[in-house]
């Protein structure tokens, strides 16, 4: 008996952890294919480049934990960033930009809110036409044009603190307040509940259309940010930039362990999950691996990540259920 | 001595944490029906997987007609002539009864396309063989469940089944199609089958069985044929402790009013609902399903919206809009339909027990993880939950360790009134006494408690007054003197007024 309980907890271990002990046999091997892969400057590097979707992953990851999901954010990012960059060359202002940039990434992650809790439209659905919708803004607003000569907005991108780069500060900072909001605060433990099991959730009491606008507003926080720290990255307001980013969120936050069926993800796993993506792009590059090849490539690992997840999970409930007693449960037929 | 048919000898099977089965031997003799009983959990449904294929066991050997056989599928159990009919039946709905029927093994023409035509005679051929009046084109979602069922067995007859495993197959189907069924059965028995029938039920175990086998803790305790048992005997053998007949049932003090409810009125069916509730009194809500009880009680926990009446906590009226204001209001419900409205499964014990009351761990939106911990425990404890710790999900914990988590997480909320829908549903006996010990409990501590149920022992049992209702209204009050089940059936029925 003592014996198989260790062994269940091993199980349970190596299912929690697992994504960490793959980032860290990526990194050993990456370690031998390039002897500059841990350089300071190459882990910098990466750090930086994948900065804009790892806090874009981190929102993700609050929505699908909720059951939700935003195909918005690339288009959003870019209307965030328009506008923001377009505010600092008007007014000089640091601060006011950055403001204006999140309240854009908030404004319409209400909407997407309001329409998935209002109307009804599933996730998908809605924050698809956001997607349409947002990017259409950004090319009206600027007339499909790039806003050039940003000044001293690009510091939100290239600048640092000490040795750190200001991208990857705020995606730490955007990862702890993910890691606290989801494992400290009862907004998370809703949160998992919902997405877990929303009529449970509901009949314990819990406030379903809060928790769901909650969470998309906080998505908008961090797409708003993201947007800024694009623009500053890239020198310039482009109304066409972060397509496809909302795809790159979700590879990671799926690696990384977030459970398409909700309940399930943390931000670790989703860091994890977005620093293996990172660090298969940079070997790619460092080995020259065709760029055409490394989409095949990035694909292929979704597919086995996520085939793995369920296999596991598969194997794992039908341990369980067959220990466990099979739940009896049946409604009486009408009578 | 009729030959065996089936028999497996020392048969077991450990899952991580659990010894599931331990040395089972059982067998099925031709033109018999064994029937199988035990608490849930305790190895019914592994023994039955791996005789159908599902599981393959750590040791012992399986017999089939005496010759020694391996079922590493339940292909290969099907082409043993080992047939199953599952309690959950998975259907496709927009199949018809012919292509259900030959599912997976429809005849083929020359190239390649099913030969309808064949598939027509041969189940016209089948449905007349079994004196079945059934349309073959018919789909399967316009067919009641105990149809479904008779269909399966159908299926199990086409395949030349002789051994034919059923898993509670009346837990779901009204008193006359469990006629048609034992019926059925019966025919099957008469034609030479061998018959698994697992069931928790006293009176049709006693109806139909041969021989009578008990499992508890992943043991057979005891294999006999049905007359050297009676029903106190099986109960006893079952819970492995004599439970006795009666419930634990005492005597409060019934007080002040606590709960009024008036002129209830929903749109999910229900109207002119009154009724009130005691401090320390159990009432029951008695009625044939679909009476509209479960809706009433939704509806007064906010779960369900309705278009009038009031309702008013310790003599104050409240306004409930929603389950907040319920449970704001003291009042807490435990769902009839569990893994709906009771538990998140993917989630662990501890988290699904705080899920309503996180204010009082949550101060200013951060966790108190240590206080969490240990009230948790605490009150797992206080109601008995089996489980390895809090830390594990709910999905692997048993039907009645998951109505314990639910009932902990109202517990944790100290509620004034529980309304209880069918607490005892789809959970064991031994977990059933331990539910009917702790509603004795609250009442006497001065709590008050509405419980609807569709098993009227439990209600006659536990209950100090009850309301019986029928077509969404209040038919009859009844206080404890007054119980009989022929009274509560009547107005059931609503015999007792006239039909318009």
């Amino acid at each position: 008996m003592n014996n198989l309980m260790t062994r269940e907890k091993w199980q349970t271990i190596k299912s929690r952890y697992s994504i960490y002990l793959v980032l860290i046999a990526m990194i050993i091997v990456c370690n031998l294919l390039s002897p500059n892969f841990l350089s300071a400057r190459n882990i910098s590097n990466i750090s930086v480049q994948i900065s804009v979707t790892t806090i874009l992953a981190f929102g993700e990851t609050i929505l699908i934990i909720g059951g939700l999901l935003d195909l918005s954010c690339g288009s959003v990012l870019a209307l965030a960033g328009v506008f923001s960059v377009y505010v600092f060359k008007e007014t000089g202002s640091l601060s006011l930009a950055f403001a204006v940039g999140l309240i854009v990434g908030l404004l319409c992650n209400f909407v997407n809110g309001i329409l998935v809790r209002r109307f009804s439209i599933p996730a998908f659905i809605a924050t698809l036409a956001m997607m349409t919708v947002a990017r259409g803004i950004a090319l009206l607003f600027t007339k499909g044009q790039n806003i050039y000569q940003i000044g001293d907005y690009v510091w939100f991108g290239q600048g640092s603190i000490g040795i750190i780069p200001i991208p990857v500060i705020f995606m730490v900072v955007i990862g702890v307040l993910t890691w606290y909001i989801l494992g400290h605060t009862s907004f998370g433990r809703s949160l998992y509940a919902v997405g877990g099991n929303e009529e449970a959730a509901r009949a314990s009491g819990i406030n379903i259309g809060r928790i769901k606008v909650g969470a998309y507003l906080i998505n908008g926080i961090f797409v708003g940010l993201a947007g800024i720290i694009l623009m500053a990255r890239t020198n310039v307001g482009a109304p066409n930039s972060g397509q496809g980013y909302e795809f790159e969120a979700l590879t990671a936050a799926i690696i990384g362990g977030t459970s398409f069926s909700g309940g399930l993800g943390t931000a670790g796993g989703t860091l994890a999950g977005a620093f293996i993506v990172g660090f298969l792009n940079n070997i790619m590059n460092l080995a020259g691996v065709d760029s055409y090849l490394q989409q095949v490539i990035k694909g292929a690992i979704i597919a086995l990540a996520v085939g793995y997840d369920m296999w596991a999970k598969v194997n794992r409930t039908r341990k369980t259920l067959g220990a466990a007693k099979i739940p009896n449960e049946r409604k009486e037929a009408k009578a | 001595m009729q030959k065996n048919l089936l028999e497996v000898r020392n048969i077991s099977k450990s899952f991580p944490g659990v010894k599931a089965l331990e040395d089972v031997c059982f067998s099925v003799k031709e033109g018999s029906v064994h029937v199988l009983c035990g608490e849930n959990g305790a190895g019914k449904s592994t023994l039955m997987k791996i005789i159908n294929g599902i599981y393959q066991p750590d040791g012992g050997e399986t017999l089939i007609k005496g010759e020694k056989v391996e079922i590493n599928s339940p292909i290969r159990a099907g082409e043993l002539g080992i047939s199953m009919i599952f309690q959950e039946l998975n259907y496709t709905p927009e199949m018809t009864i012919e292509e259900s029927l030959f599912v997976g093994r429809w005849p083929k023409k020359k190239f390649g396309q099913i030969d309808w035509k064949t598939i027509r005679q041969k189940t016209l051929q089948l449905l007349k063989q079994e004196n079945l009046a059934y349309d073959p084109e018919t789909k399967l979602k316009d067919l009641s469940i105990s149809n479904l069922q008779m269909l399966e067995i159908l299926k199990a007859i086409s395949r030349d089944a002789d051994i034919i495993i059923m898993d509670e197959p009346t837990s779901s189907i009204t008193n006359k199609e469990i006629e048609v069924l034992f019926e059925k059965i019966a025919d099957l028995r008469a034609r030479g089958k061998g018959i698994v029938y697992i069931s928790h039920k006293m009176d049709e175990i006693f109806r139909i069985a041969d021989e009578i086998s008990i499992l508890r803790d992943g043991k057979v305790i005891e294999t006999r044929p049905k007359d050297q048992f009676d029903i106190d005997s099986v109960i006893a053998l079952m819970v492995g402790r004599a439970l006795g007949q009666g419930y634990p049932k005492e005597e409060v003090p019934v007080g002040e009013v606590v709960l009024e409810v008036e002129n209830f009125s929903g749109p999910t069916g229900f109207s002119n609902v009154s009724f009130n509730l005691r401090k320390g009194e159990i009432l029951g809500f008695a009625g044939l399903v679909g009476a509209g009880r479960t809706e009433v009680m939704r509806a007064l926990f906010g779960l369900d919206e309705r278009f009038g009446g009031s309702v008013k906590v310790h003599g104050a009226p409240v306004r409930i809009r929603n389950v907040q204001d319920s449970i704001k209001n003291g009042v807490v419900m435990l769902s009839e339909d569990r893994r709906r409205y009771g538990i998140v499964p993917i989630r662990d014990v501890k988290e699904n027990v705080t899920l309503a009351s996180m204010d009082q761990f949550f101060q200013k939106g951060r966790l108190n993880a240590a206080k969490e911990r240990s009230r948790v425990e605490e009150i797992c404890k206080k109601i008995n939950v089996k489980m390895a710790s809090i830390d594990v999900q709910v999905s692997t914990l048993s039907g009645g360790n998951q109505q314990k988590v639910v009932l902990s997480k109202w517990m944790l909320q100290d509620p004034d009134i529980l309304i209880l829908d069918e607490p005892t549903r789809g959970i064991d006996v031994g977990a059933k006494f331990e539910i009917y010990r702790l509603m004795t409990n609250l009442v006497k501590e001065g709590k008050s408690i509405i419980m609807v149920s569709s098993e009227l022992p439990e209600l006659i049992g536990m209950c100090d007054r009850m309301y019986v209702m029928a077509e969404g209204g209040i038919t009859g009050e009844l206080e404890r003197a007054e119980f009989s089940q022929e009274a509560i059936m009547r107005y059931a029925m609503n015999m007792t007024r006239k039909a318009v």
